[in-house]
């Protein structure tokens, strides 16, 4: 009997407390059928790569609103690729400059979301890039 | 407002005018079946006296600057002197932050509003491994006495006025900023100033808490306590519905919440033996201007009204200042949009309009490149210039509380307060506001709300102009302010230099006082005053009273 | 990559995917789990049961601290419901333990339902067994905690604590039916709050009532302050002697074999009805006695009966 579930981590890291949108993004997904881990406000990059390890995860969705994206990225994307995490999906979402996004996503960030995409936009990047 | 034979004679013509209306809209619908205010209030076609039936007016308006102040705090208002255009502003070093402060002054802002990065906010300094990345980002950082000494560098501080926007480390940013104060030789009497330290908002709002409800609200009422003795000029707190509103609450909530914060901190400064006549003319509050003109003139003719009949009726204070309520607005930064960001010039100046004529006491606009990044000086100066507009060409500042009388402000006033005191009765029910936040209760309700708009917005029921509508994929991008991480690096090594050229046993020693205090009971300030004054850093101030309270951790509820 | 032999090393890479594809129903974790059998069977196994808001995630990222200091690898597998309406969920009992997450000696893995009922989710053993041959040392499950029901727990742990909070009044009383029964242990969390003393009062009660367990335990009652870390070390000592006990009494023994003797019956049955349905796949006469079935012109019993003896007729 195989049944698949897509199984996504949903990180907040650093010290900003604005969780409001990656609990609408967590919310949304569980509503869609996926099943979402959180793990909660304050989290380094490692906690959150570490976490991708445990659940066996097929992508990490990152909030950031706090200017910090530029090393939050680049540093989950080296820890992933050094625990063997290459395939996992990472997008993230939050206050990102448009400037910004060209290195980011060369770093291997599939998709960054701003403010103000539509939720179903995120479910067909879900579709297309994870299942 | 009208007496009954009136009301009976206005009821019977409303009731013939809408049966001509509804031939017409037979014919012609309407643009919608029904119409919601932002936060989901009811919005009827037309507003007659009928609809404020019980309004007296010197009784539920009476006049400015007297009980219960629902057209305004003081007598003369805007006529008397305009609002306090205080920019709320920080980024990178202090030694930048202080080069935009002299600029803001330069260009008549009337008093300073420091904008911390979330390092300090929560309590860390710049060094802390969760700090990697955010140093200077949203704010500007500051780990010991020497930044602030340089952030206000040739400001005299008799002469500003400045808020500090910052919760659970607030007694240690005040502490620095009473030293700095003395080391220019101006006495704590004469300094003037708010610190925000509005401890339990954190808790369901802004999410930058450090320690635990109850030991956040004793250091709130140690700051109280201390002010009223020390530093009489300070305002040692300003009660925020801003944040709560940020996070996703209605106007409703907004208002709620925050009263019953207020409530929460003068029941602990009254249970702590303050007088309430005492301390209670220094509370000051801040709140949120959002979209809906109307919602939000009610919200904040709603507040004033409310705050005064519960310092009446439920504290018994008897002094006309421990009455009134004082606030700061600052626009709604969540309206911003990433999307045509020139949009959110005129977004701010709506929201401003609207807070003006809701009797503001000071005012911050958003810039409208902030949906992205920390503003740059061109789009700062537009938001200052748009509350000079406002003040200077519109004529809305030359009478007072223009509105009142309106049938449907009037009616949204008394929804407002109705909404609020029902919220308000239910969190008595909790037991008050400590245990309301300890049981999840005002953090669910705002998840609900958030989750329930982002619902609306997704379906188009809301609209969003240049976002769900008018939306266009040819998008020019502007010009972002951009800090860059050499202001890490400049911090890291303030740190260590400070570290290395303080008296370090005194640091110890006055750590150990901050300890042994805290558990106490007594008032931490002084010994706060002392460690910091010895170059103790913000995070080992924090860390020796997390030593002694625990550190928090949000339950995440969904 | 070589699942087992990496898991057997430690690696949580290869531990974390072999648990998703036995979560999967995937064969190939099934033969894994074969070749990691011989090297299971040294974890103490505890189990964490109660109404949500309990304080389960809590107390279990405390506990883990304190086996941690105690120098014991901690692997941790917390369920959380499924949606019914969806099939997605949000696991959020991480949240509460996440400060570990870069302690090598721990290892956490959230489980959702996906419609199993009694607390654990249809893989959560299979879970187990994974950790259990990685070399952890304590395995803690915390349950869903939705019903009164969750009692599959006790087939799986060795030591089974039930936490409760003050104010459940007559909670209580209703809890005597279920899940007293199943409790080696009782917590009463939460304990900075009035009543928590009330609560341990009625629990001890009710358990002197209750007829003391065949292998001679003595279920005892527990304060603690999750948050606060109080309480901890002593719940710690209350799971280690609960487990010398069990090894002293031979009762560990005894549990362990029965359940593999359950576990055993449960595959049997599950395999023999795939290969039952397998054989008739296809089949004109299956095809006519379900349509007879659906029509009720047959009886299921008669059904079963019927569809059995073609089965052992073809089989012999
Ligand atoms: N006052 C108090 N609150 C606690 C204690 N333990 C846990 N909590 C809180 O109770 C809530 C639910 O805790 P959680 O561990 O998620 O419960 P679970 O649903 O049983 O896993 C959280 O907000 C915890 O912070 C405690 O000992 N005292
Ligand atoms: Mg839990």
């Amino acid at each position: 009997m195989k049944q698949r579930k897509i199984r996504i981590l949903i990180a907040k890291p650093g010290l900003d407390g604005h969780d409001r949108g990656a609990k609408v993004i967590a919310k949304f997904l569980q509503e869609s059928g996926y099943e979402v881990i959180y793990t909660g406000l304050h989290q380094t990059p490692e906690q959150i790569v570490n976490a991708a390890v445990q659940e066996a995860v097929d992508a990490v969705g990152i909030s950031v609103l706090s200017g910090s994206h530029n090393y939050v990225f680049t540093e989950v994307m080296r820890l992933m690729a050094e625990k063997g995490l290459g395939d996992v999906v990472v997008f993230g979402g939050g206050t990102i400059p448009e400037d910004d996004i060209p290195e980011l996503k060369a770093a291997g960030v599939k998709a960054l979301f701003r403010p103000g995409t539509p939720l179903e936009e995120v479910l067909r990047f879900m579709k297309e890039n994870v299942g | 407002m009208a007496d009954n034979k009136n009301l009976d004679a206005i009821r019977a013509e409303t009731a013939r005018w809408a049966e001509t209306v509804q031939k017409a809209t037979s014919r012609w619908p309407e643009r919608q079946e029904t119409f919601e205010s932002l936060s989901e209030v009811p919005i009827r076609r037309l507003y007659t006296p009928v609809d404020v039936p019980d309004l007296e007016y010197l009784k539920d308006l009476g006049y400015p600057g007297e009980y219960p102040f629902t057209r305004g705090v003081q007598p003369t208002m805007y006529r008397g002197r305009l609002w306090t255009m205080r920019q709320f502003s920080g980024f990178g070093t202090a030694e930048e932050t202080n080069q935009r402060y002299k600029y803001l002054l330069e260009n008549g802002q009337t008093g300073l509003s420091v904008a911390f990065h979330f390092p300090t906010l929560k309590g860390v300094n710049s060094d802390h491994p969760l700090a990697r990345g955010e140093v200077g980002k949203c704010g500007v950082a500051i780990d010991s006495l020497r930044d602030m000494e340089v952030l206000f560098d040739g400001i005299p501080l008799d002469k500003v006025t400045t808020s500090m926007t910052v919760n659970h480390p607030a007694p240690v940013l005040l502490a620095m900023y009473l030293v700095v104060a003395e080391k220019q030789g101006v006495g704590w009497d004469q300094v003037g100033g708010t610190v925000q330290n509005d401890p339990l908002k954190e808790f369901f709002a802004q999410k930058s808490y450090v320690w635990p409800p109850r030991e956040s609200v004793r250091l709130l009422v140690d700051t109280m306590e201390f002010c009223a003795e020390n530093v009489p000029r300070w305002h040692p707190v300003s009660i925020s519905g801003y944040h709560i509103r940020e996070a996703g609450s209605t106007a409703q909530q907004e208002l709620a919440f925050t009263l019953a914060d207020g409530i929460a901190y003068v029941q602990a400064a009254v249970d702590r033996g303050l007088d309430v006549d005492r301390f209670a003319p220094h509370l000051s509050f801040f709140f949120d201007s959002h979209m809906d003109f109307f919602e939000e003139i009610g919200k904040f003719r709603a507040a004033r009204r409310l705050w005064a009949r519960i310092m009446k009726e439920r504290f018994g204070a008897k002094n006309p200042k421990s009455l009134w309520m004082r606030f700061h607005t600052q626009t709604a930064g969540v309206s911003l949009t990433a999307q045509q960001p020139l949009n959110n010039i005129v977004r701010t100046a709506f929201e401003a309009l609207a807070a003006v004529l809701g009797g503001t006491q000071s005012l911050h606009t958003n810039s409208f490149d902030e949906a992205e990044a920390l503003p740059t000086e061109e789009a700062v100066t537009v938001a200052l210039r748009t509350q000079q507009i406002i003040a200077h060409e519109t004529g809305v500042a030359s009478t007072i509380d223009p509105l009142a009388g309106s049938y449907f402000v009037e009616a949204m006033t008394d929804e407002m307060e109705r909404a609020a005191e029902a919220y308000i009765r239910k969190i008595d029910e909790l037991g008050g506001m400590v245990a309301a936040v300890e049981a999840g209760y005002p953090q669910n309700e705002i998840i609900r709300s958030s989750m329930e708009f982002q619902k609306a917005v997704e379906e188009g029921r809301k609209v969003i102009v240049g976002v769900n509508r008018y939306a266009r994929e040819d998008e020019g991008s502007i010009p972002l302010l951009k800090i860059d991480d050499s202001v890490e690096k400049a911090q890291l090594a303030r740190i260590a230099d400070t570290k290395k050229n303080r008296d370090n046993d005194a640091v110890a020693r006055c750590l150990d006082r901050v300890r042994d205090t805290a558990r106490s009971g007594e008032n931490l300030l002084p010994p706060i005053v002392e460690a910091v004054r010895e170059y103790a850093l913000l995070g080992e101030v924090c860390d020796a009273l997390v030593d002694v309270f625990g550190a928090y951790q949000d339950p995440a509820v969904f | 990559m070589d699942y087992v032999a990496e898991a057997l090393n430690g690696s949580q890479l290869a531990g974390a995917r072999l648990i998703r594809l036995l979560e999967e129903g995937d064969p190939a974790g099934v033969e894994a789990l074969k070749k990691l059998y011989p090297h299971t069977g040294n974890a103490f196994i505890l189990g964490l049961t109660g109404p949500p808001g309990a304080g389960k995630s809590t107390l279990t990222d405390r506990i883990i601290a304190e086996f941690r200091s105690r120098d014991l690898k901690v692997g941790v597998v917390a369920i959380d419901p499924s949606s019914p309406f969806s099939g997605g969920a949000i696991l959020g009992d991480r949240v509460r333990m996440q400060r570990h997450a870069t302690d090598p000696g721990v290892f956490v893995r959230s489980m959702a339902t996906r419609g199993h009922l009694g607390g654990l989710s249809r893989t959560t053993g299979e879970a187990v067994l994974v950790l259990d041959a990685m070399g952890y040392d304590v395995i803690l499950i915390e349950t869903v905690g939705v019903g009164q029901d969750e009692v599959e727990v006790v087939d799986l742990a060795h030591t089974t604590a039930v936490v409760a909070l003050p104010g459940m009044g007559d909670d209580i009383q209703a809890m005597k039916a279920g899940i007293l029964e199943i409790g080696d242990l009782f917590i009463v969390n939460k304990a900075d709050k009035p009543g928590a003393d009330d609560v341990v009062k009625q629990l001890t009660v009710m358990l002197e009532m209750r007829a003391g367990s065949a292998d001679g335990w003595q279920p005892r009652v527990l304060k603690t302050v999750a948050v606060k870390g109080e309480g901890i070390a002593d719940t710690v000592n209350a799971f280690l002697e609960h487990r010398a006990h069990l090894e002293r009494t031979g009762a560990l023994a005894e549990r362990v074999a029965e359940r593999e003797l359950r576990f055993f019956r449960e595959l049997v049955k599950e395999m023999a009805a795939d290969l039952i349905f397998g054989s008739f796949q296809g089949s004109g006469a299956y095809a006519d006695l379900v349509e007879r079935l659906k029509a009720r012109q047959v009886d299921p019993y008669s059904a079963a009966e019927t569809l059995l003896a073609g089965f052992s007729c073809r089989a012999t």
